[in-house]
């Protein structure tokens, strides 16, 4: 790489960076940028500049928030004493838009990760515990994804949420409303008769 | 471009686009595989959990110019056991790292896939000390560079051995010594894995022997690869 001068490779390195953009997506956007309107380049600019200008992540959950703290904190509606562990502001976004949670979140802002060498040192866990006694937290749900690196963090809050008093819970995973029963795999379908519950009294 | 299909062990995954991963397997018949799985990401993927890290499958592949597309995947063994006790996803990891590390695509080496294949197994079956440092002394013997564990490297003794060095690649005597002492258990330990009886070293409850060979597998393996495995530091600190 580097076959271009100056300014434009910039450009391409800088974009390369972000998620998900390999080399040729960079190239393809760098050279998109360049055939814009000027008024269109500098309004994107001008986005990113604001953004990291005026939001940052909140004090207390980590989630995304425009000041100390974010609108679901400050939030005296929501439920004190109940927690949704999540690995990204995404994910509080995800699980807001269910309508069934009243409590607040806390943002891990990634997930326990041996391959990529990402341990709970690096995510917001001390922060975490630390908050369980201090908002006399009643219970934890764990909404990691429910993948090998969702998991393991799971199994790590698990441990070390020990506190008297304290309920930790795991989202359950199972099998996506509207999906065929066949089509899925079998640790989906293993998990979801685990997570069974009644639905009958039977008496 | 063509079909084809085999047998692997996903070794690790990477975000593509906006639900893509790439899937990286060791293959009983290709080798190291890159290839793409389509929308892997979202939850209704045909895909679901089978192509995670450990997950042992058998899939179809579409040969691509760059990276192969995986069509189909199903699971052979999800290694639940696994999955469900972090001690053994970070030992599984390990193994997984150095797989990825030692394999080269287009090489194909159906003995490295059946080694980290039983492996896992015995990992699934139950949380042995000696698991991933046996599999790393194994992968070097395969390599290669296995450690010479009944003989002085410099003077051939056969008694007296109180030290491993991994730049000497194995044992050294009293008087020849460097590298890291050993104790006359973890010698026993490290002979039983590399002399054909695996299955005692295995059954080995934990001790400072098994902590010495964790240690000193770790080493040989590191040196080897020239570089820290990412997997093992995190499992040191625990
Ligand atoms: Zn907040
Ligand atoms: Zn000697």
């Amino acid at each position: 790489m580097g076959v271009y001068t100056g300014p434009v490779q910039n450009l391409i390195d800088e974009l390369g960076r972000l998620p998900g953009v390999g080399p040729k997506s960079a190239q393809r956007i760098a050279f998109y940028l360049l055939k814009v309107d000027e008024v269109d380049a500098s309004r994107l600019a001008d986005a990113i500049t604001e953004v990291k200008a005026k939001v940052g992540f909140c004090d207390r959950c980590f989630n995304i928030s425009q000041g100390d703290n974010c609108e679901i904190c400050l939030d005296d509606r929501r439920d004190p004493s109940v927690i949704c562990v999540v690995e990204e502001p995404r994910d509080v976004v995800a699980v807001e838009r269910t309508q069934e949670f009243s409590g607040r979140y806390h943002v891990l802002q990634g997930a326990i990760d041996h391959l990529q060498g990402v341990g709970p040192d690096q995510l917001r866990i001390k922060e975490l515990i630390a908050r369980i006694g201090a908002e006399n937290i009643t219970e934890v749900i764990i909404c990691t994804n429910p993948n090998i690196e969702g998991e393991a963090t799971a199994l790590y809050l698990s441990r070390v949420l020990d506190a008297p008093g304290l309920t930790v819970t795991r989202i359950a995973s199972g099998l996506p409303v509207g999906g065929d029963l066949e089509y899925a795999d079998e640790l989906t379908l293993g998990r979801a008769l685990e997570g069974r519950r009644r639905i009958g009294s039977g008496e | 471009m063509s079909l084809y299909r085999d047998q692997g062990i996903v070794l690790r995954t990477y975000k593509l686009g906006e639900a893509d991963r790439i899937v990286v397997f060791v293959t009983k018949g290709h080798g190291k595989v890159r290839a793409v799985a389509k929308g892997v990401r979202k939850t209704k993927s045909k895909f679901g959990a089978r192509l995670e890290p450990t997950s042992h499958v058998a899939v179809q592949l579409y040969e691509g110019r760059e990276l192969d597309i995986v069509t189909q995947a199903e699971t052979l063994d999800h290694f639940k056991a696994i999955r469900g006790d972090l001690e053994r996803i970070g030992a599984a990891a390990a193994m997984l790292e150095a797989v990825d590390h030692l394999s080269q695509e287009g090489e194909i080496n159906p003995q490295l896939y059946r080694m980290l294949l039983g492996a896992l197994r015995t990992l699934a079956g139950h949380n042995a000390p000696l698991v991933t440092p046996s599999f790393f002394l194994k992968l070097l013997a395969l390599e290669g560079f296995g450690m010479i564990v009944d003989e002085c490297m410099a003077c051939g003794a056969t008694t007296g051995l109180e030290a491993v060095d991994v730049d000497a690649g194995g044992t050294l005597c009293r008087e020849h010594r460097q590298g890291v002492a050993v104790s006359a258990e973890g010698l026993g330990l490290l002979r039983q894995i590399l002399g054909g009886q695996l299955g005692a070293a295995l059954n080995e409850p934990e001790s400072p022997a098994t902590h010495e060979v964790q240690a000193l597998a770790t080493n040989a393996l590191e040196h080897h690869l020239e570089r820290r495995l990412r997997s093992v530091t995190l499992l040191d600190r625990g």
